[in-house]
């Protein structure tokens, strides 16, 4: 997992306690709105959104930047790539 | 004989549009609105169009809207919900002393898994002093929820008041909004409120459904666990007619609500002055002015509220001791204990709460068939027995 910090965000999407498959359905409704090299910092405080972001966004042709980590959540960073 | 049905807050009939409006959803479009094909498809884009309605009740926006089951576990995952996804941000919560038991025990419940809760007092009238919220607020504070109108006494809070308190200081504010949100004007910006409660039952929708409106950034823990129903805040199958039936409750209400407020205090000013002028011995509860313009409450002395109640629903009058939870528990209302009320008199409690299907012939019948009754209450009453004659002449004991 490649760690990133102070990473500037385009749009925030708040997903803290909303667990599986919330994770993986949001942030693509969400990239949808967004323009091609934006960046989208997922928050979440599911486990299993670690493995499964990454996972998903080279799945869907997006580009997984890295994560963050502070007391409440982790935050991981998806780039728009198409 | 005539039937007066006075008891709104438990339950309200189901109106025939509303009705109509659910009947397609049992059968002809019974689909899962979570499945892919158009059968699924169509349903959500169905209650997408029914949070819009009950947004437009509240002044939100409809993503702002959870479908629940009821007011109650809207109460609940506010309370739970809410201060759960902030156990690192503190473990202290304020309720008032007068909230449903939705309230009460979900912050009872948040006791048992070590959080601190204070139950705030409250005045003669069921008022909540923004002096005393303020002095109760700690550091570790995360959450407050007074509720917009009490049921068993019909006193509005100064909802605004209270919650730029919270807003000044990060904390969520919540109210319960159930007695209040489709009788009276409920807008969740100008309350400035985190979490709003409602329910369908409260004006002309059907039993088990309700939403919880939350403020954009408002996080909540869910407390029924599973799929993506409710964007991952609330699992379960939706209730599709039931929450077609809020809509359109929602709908009628928002858009006769002017009417219809005007018409149920011009009924119950009618009543409460009847009683005034017919009866003696009696608390007016609640607040004189700040209350649900469909409500009136009074504590009978020296009887019990629920043979008054039976008895009045023999001659087809139907009403209220307050909080049936209470009642049938047999004990003192914590809301009546809560506004000073002496514990003889609260167990004479009596609640009428109208809408605007309710006429002035009604009213007046009431006000013909209570005195007598009450009077015969009395007289098997060991403890009038003992006031009388003594204090008959001056005991009409009115807050108002």
């Amino acid at each position: 997992m490649k760690f990133v910090k102070d990473l500037k965000a385009d749009e925030r999407l708040d997903l803290v306690c909303r667990m599986c498959p919330m994770h993986l359905l949001e942030p693509g409704d969400r990239l949808k709105c967004m323009k091609k090299g934006q960046v989208l910092e997922v928050l979440t405080d599911y486990d299993g959104a670690l493995s499964d972001i990454p996972e998903w966004c080279k799945k869907c042709g997006q580009e997984f930047i890295g994560m963050d980590e502070d007391e409440d959540c982790y935050r991981l960073y998806i780039r728009k790539a198409k | 004989m005539l039937k007066a049905y006075m008891d709104h807050a438990a339950a309200t009939p189901v109106r025939k549009p509303v009705i109509e409006a659910m009947l397609p959803y049992f059968e002809e479009y019974f689909g899962n609105p979570s499945a892919v094909y158009d059968m699924g498809s169509k349903i959500k884009h169905v209650m997408d169009e029914q949070r819009e309605k009950v947004a437009g009740l509240i002044g939100a926006n409809p993503e702002q809207i959870v479908f629940t089951s009821s007011g109650a576990e809207s109460n609940n995952l506010a309370v739970k919900g809410a201060v759960l996804s902030k156990k690192k941000k503190g473990n202290h919560v304020i309720v008032s002393a007068i909230e449903h038991h939705s309230v009460l025990n979900s912050a009872r419940f948040l006791e048992r898994l070590d959080y601190e809760a204070t139950f705030l007092p409250v005045d003669q009238y069921g008022m909540v002093d923004p002096q005393r919220l303020l002095d109760s607020i700690y550091p570790e504070t995360v959450l407050v929820s007074i509720m917009h109108a009490n049921n068993e006494i019909g006193t509005i809070e100064p909802i605004a008041e209270l919650a730029s308190i919270c807003r000044e200081r990060g904390i969520i504010f919540h109210t319960d909004a159930v007695a209040s949100a489709g009788n009276i004007s409920v807008d969740v910006n100008e309350l400035d409120v985190d979490l709003l409660s409602l329910s369908a039952a409260s004006f002309g929708g059907p039993k088990g459904v309700g939403a919880l409106y939350f403020r954009k950034g408002t996080r909540l823990m869910p407390l029924i666990h599973g799929g993506i129903q409710e964007h991952g805040r609330r699992g379960g199958t939706e209730n599709v007619p039931g929450i077609v039936g809020l809509g359109k409750a929602a709908e009628l209400a928002a858009r006769e609500l002017p009417q219809k407020m005007g018409y149920v205090r011009e009924l119950r000013d009618r009543l409460v002055k009847g009683i005034h002028e017919k009866m003696e011995g009696f608390v007016y509860t609640g607040h004189p002015e700040n209350r649900l313009p469909g409500h009136a409450s009074f504590c009978f002395e020296a009887i019990e509220g629920e043979s008054l109640i039976f008895m009045l629903s023999q001659v087809g009058v139907y009403s209220n001791t307050g909080s049936a939870c209470a009642s049938k528990a047999l004990k003192t209302s914590p809301v009546l204990v809560a506004i000073g009320v002496p514990a003889d008199t609260a167990q004479g409690s009596v609640v009428f709460t109208l809408d605007q299907s309710n006429t002035k012939e009604e009213i007046d019948y009431v006000l013909e068939k209570l005195p007598p009754i009450v009077d015969r209450l009395r007289m098997m009453s060991p403890v009038w027995r003992r006031k009388t004659p003594v204090q008959t002449e001056a005991t009409c004991v009115s807050h108002a």
